[in-house]
């Protein structure tokens, strides 16, 4: 073991994928000379060279295009959005290329490639720079969805995403770039669509992706201290969704909390609350509880922008009132 | 004729000859791509083609000068107007017409219909319903000639109104700045939808819309199937010779409405005359042909009544193909499935 930042968890991934096919390329605004607006990409060029990893022209609808047509004749590109706010040009070529070409095409052409970027919120840069946007994403058959919480994860997840034959939208967390932890030294693989049950408790589910993982274990140990023992789920493949897992948790604990960064109107949360409603209605002793983003654009002020946005209390909350001791 | 004149026998068209055997199949492929498209038309008639289909009568001598200047391992991408390019390619004609009827032999076995028509061995990309989206996508087909460097070209076709499209302008300046091999065809037949070029471009001289991103254009007659044959052989040389991308304009016009509900009378019957019996590109062909004693008038009539009834064979073979099987509804959405997740068959309903 290791220790890296999610970062540089990040770039071993491209750069081991990159080192063993030569089908892979980087292709994204400032990912090479400038080695990366948030330097996942370091040190990617001088490996690899101009021809597999490419700036481009500020020009999204066109380079995730381009990544599109080069995969569908067996390239595996990995298409940076230098963050995911600026993937909404993009749209197209993401929801109604990628994600479609290979029913269309009636099998004949596949999409294997990867969509990254840093997503979620910021700190401190407004409405357009910070938010969390995979709820629409992942409402598309045809795309798959990670987002990875931790280094070794992140490590992991990507290796697996850029193997896959389909296209990967793998969303990374602008805030946990810089964190810390272990990552194992020799090869691994994370398969995508398992959940990690990052916790393990009796009393209470909580279900978290992304940096709301980090969020959610904090939220952990506060109800640790009142004995309350909560389990928590990382979903890290959104789509397809490890639903077993977090039906197993719901059938030990009895009750959910679900957290998510995003808007809560036809949000991840509503998603999984449906499924565990579906599913694992006999198992509830209360309703699942949605702790979502507040649904406003994103303030500025540093006051009306952690009010926007969930808080390790709102979790510790929520899972009191989920399993009766609030 | 001897038969050593026979085997000469053809016609010079500007310095270029084309043989008679390549004349003949010019002619046959456009007839065929006319005769099948009025099939298609009549087949909508009786309901039997549902949805959109839009029909590409008057714009044959574009479908297949294109095919026969690009080689086989050359990749097209093409827009929703895609029956007479994927037939020019040589994909199976039955299977076009299945596909056009919703049946399981259609060549993306009924999943597409009209505007999505794929056929990878032949190196023909769609069928791209989003006017303008093919152009990125060809791009990067482009970009894996250059990647692989593969010897292949990219020729990415677009319409005169697709040609509006921010994408476009993103995908010149890429290919551009890169050099990469793809030739930029727009289909100009003066219309998009009901909004005639000049109603909806402030340069209509379309083959210069590349000049900011130093991209030659070529304007091309898309009515004379040698002299465009002749010009893309050019336009395909030079980007073939590492020279960067090209933006050929072929002039051309579409005889029936933009799609099956469009009576056009955003144009008058003169205009429509003037290209059908002026300028059609069947009628040229013949003409010239029968001028350089390649063929005889009562020749040409006896190889249409064959196509007419080989037109017929095909629909009423597609048209006794069952449906897709039901199972087809989950397939093809994801190469690798992960095994129990939801929404997959036979997961939670
Ligand atoms: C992005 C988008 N906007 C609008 C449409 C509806 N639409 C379909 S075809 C068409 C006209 C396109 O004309 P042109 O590019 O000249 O091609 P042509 O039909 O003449 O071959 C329009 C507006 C669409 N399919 N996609
Ligand atoms: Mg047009």
């Amino acid at each position: 073991m290791s220790k890296i930042t999610y970062r540089e968890a990040l770039n071993q991934a491209m750069a081991e994928e990159m080192g063993r096919d030569d089908n892979v390329f980087l292709m994204g605004e400032e990912v090479a000379e400038y080695n990366g607006a948030y330097k996942v990409s370091q040190g990617l060029l001088d490996k690899f060279g101009p021809r597999r990893v490419i700036d481009t022209p500020i020009t999204e609808l066109g380079f995730a295009g381009l990544g599109v047509g080069a995969a569908m004749t067996g390239l595996r590109p990995i298409i940076e959005f230098m963050t995911w706010n600026f993937a909404m040009l993009a749209l197209d070529q993401i929801v109604n290329a990628a994600a479609k070409m290979k029913y269309m095409s009636g099998g004949q052409y596949s999409v294997p490639m990867v969509f990254r970027g840093a997503g979620g919120s910021a700190a401190r840069v407004g409405a357009q720079h910070s938010q969390s946007l995979e709820n629409w994403l992942v409402n598309v058959p045809g795309l798959k969805v990670v987002m990875p919480s931790n280094p070794a994860d992140a490590k992991g997840l990507l290796k697996a995403s850029i193997r896959d034959n389909d296209t990967v939208i793998f969303i990374e967390n602008e805030i946990n770039y810089g964190d810390v932890g272990e990552v194992p030294d020799s090869e691994y693989l994370i398969p995508l669509g398992k959940a990690d049950v990052k916790l393990t408790g009796c009393d209470v589910t909580i279900v978290a992706h992304s940096r709301m993982t980090g969020f959610a274990l904090a939220a952990a140990k506060e109800l640790a201290k009142e004995g309350i023992e909560a389990e928590v789920v990382d979903p890290r493949t959104i789509r397809p969704l490890d639903e077993n897992t977090i039906i197993q948790s719901v059938a030990k604990t009895n009750c959910a909390v679900v957290v998510e960064e995003g808007w809560r109107f036809a949000g991840i949360g509503a998603e999984i609350s449906a499924r565990i409603m579906e599913r694992a209605f006999d198992d509830l002793d209360s309703p699942v509880i949605r702790v979502t983003g507040k649904d406003v654009p994103m303030p500025y002020a540093a006051n009306l922008e952690s009010l926007a946005l969930p808080s390790v209390r709102d979790i510790v909350e929520a899972a009191r009132t989920a399993c009766g001791r609030a | 004729m001897s038969a050593k004149q026979k085997q000469d026998a053809g016609i010079t068209h500007d310095g270029v000859f084309f043989a008679q055997e390549e004349l003949h199949k010019m002619h046959d492929k456009m007839l065929f791509i006319r005769r099948f498209e009025e099939k298609a038309g009549q087949m909508y008639g009786l309901k039997k083609i549902g949805g959109f289909c839009h029909l590409c009568n008057g714009q044959e001598a574009v479908c297949v000068g294109l095919n026969h200047a690009a080689r086989p391992d050359d990749n097209i991408m093409s827009s929703y107007r895609d029956h007479g390019h994927i037939l020019a390619r040589g994909t199976e004609p039955t299977a076009v017409m299945a596909e056009l009827l919703g049946r399981s032999g259609g060549v993306v076995k009924g999943k597409g219909g009209s505007m999505h028509m794929f056929d990878a061995s032949k190196h023909f990309a769609g069928g791209n319903g989003i006017v303008g989206e093919q152009v990125p996508i060809g791009l990067g087909f482009g970009f894996s000639n250059w990647y692989k460097d593969d010897g292949g070209v990219t020729i990415c076709i677009m319409g005169d109104g697709g040609i509006n499209q921010g994408a476009v302008y993103e995908s010149f300046n890429m290919a551009a700045l890169w050099k990469l091999p793809i030739v930029f065809m727009v289909e100009n037949n003066q219309y998009a939808m009901g909004t005639s070029l000049d109603r909806a471009s402030a340069e209509t001289q379309l083959f210069k819309r590349g000049i900011s991103f130093k991209i030659p254009g070529m304007k091309i007659d898309g009515m004379d199937v040698l002299e465009f044959k002749k010009k893309m052989d050019e336009a395909i040389e030079h980007t073939r010779s590492g020279q960067g991308p090209i933006l050929v304009e072929a002039m051309t016009y579409r005889y029936r409405g933009h799609s099956m509900s469009d009576p056009a009378t955003y144009r008058t019957r003169a205009e429509v005359d003037e290209w059908r019996t002026g300028r059609d590109p069947i009628a040229r062909i013949q003409a010239q042909m029968i001028k350089a004693d390649l063929a005889t008038e009562e020749s040409f009539k006896q190889k249409d009544r064959d196509i007419k009834k080989e037109v017929a064979a095909i629909a009423k073979s597609a048209e006794s193909q069952p449906e897709p099987d039901e199972a087809e509804l989950w397939t093809d959405i994801y190469t690798d499935p992960i095994a129990g997740a939801y929404p997959y068959p036979g997961k939670v309903g």
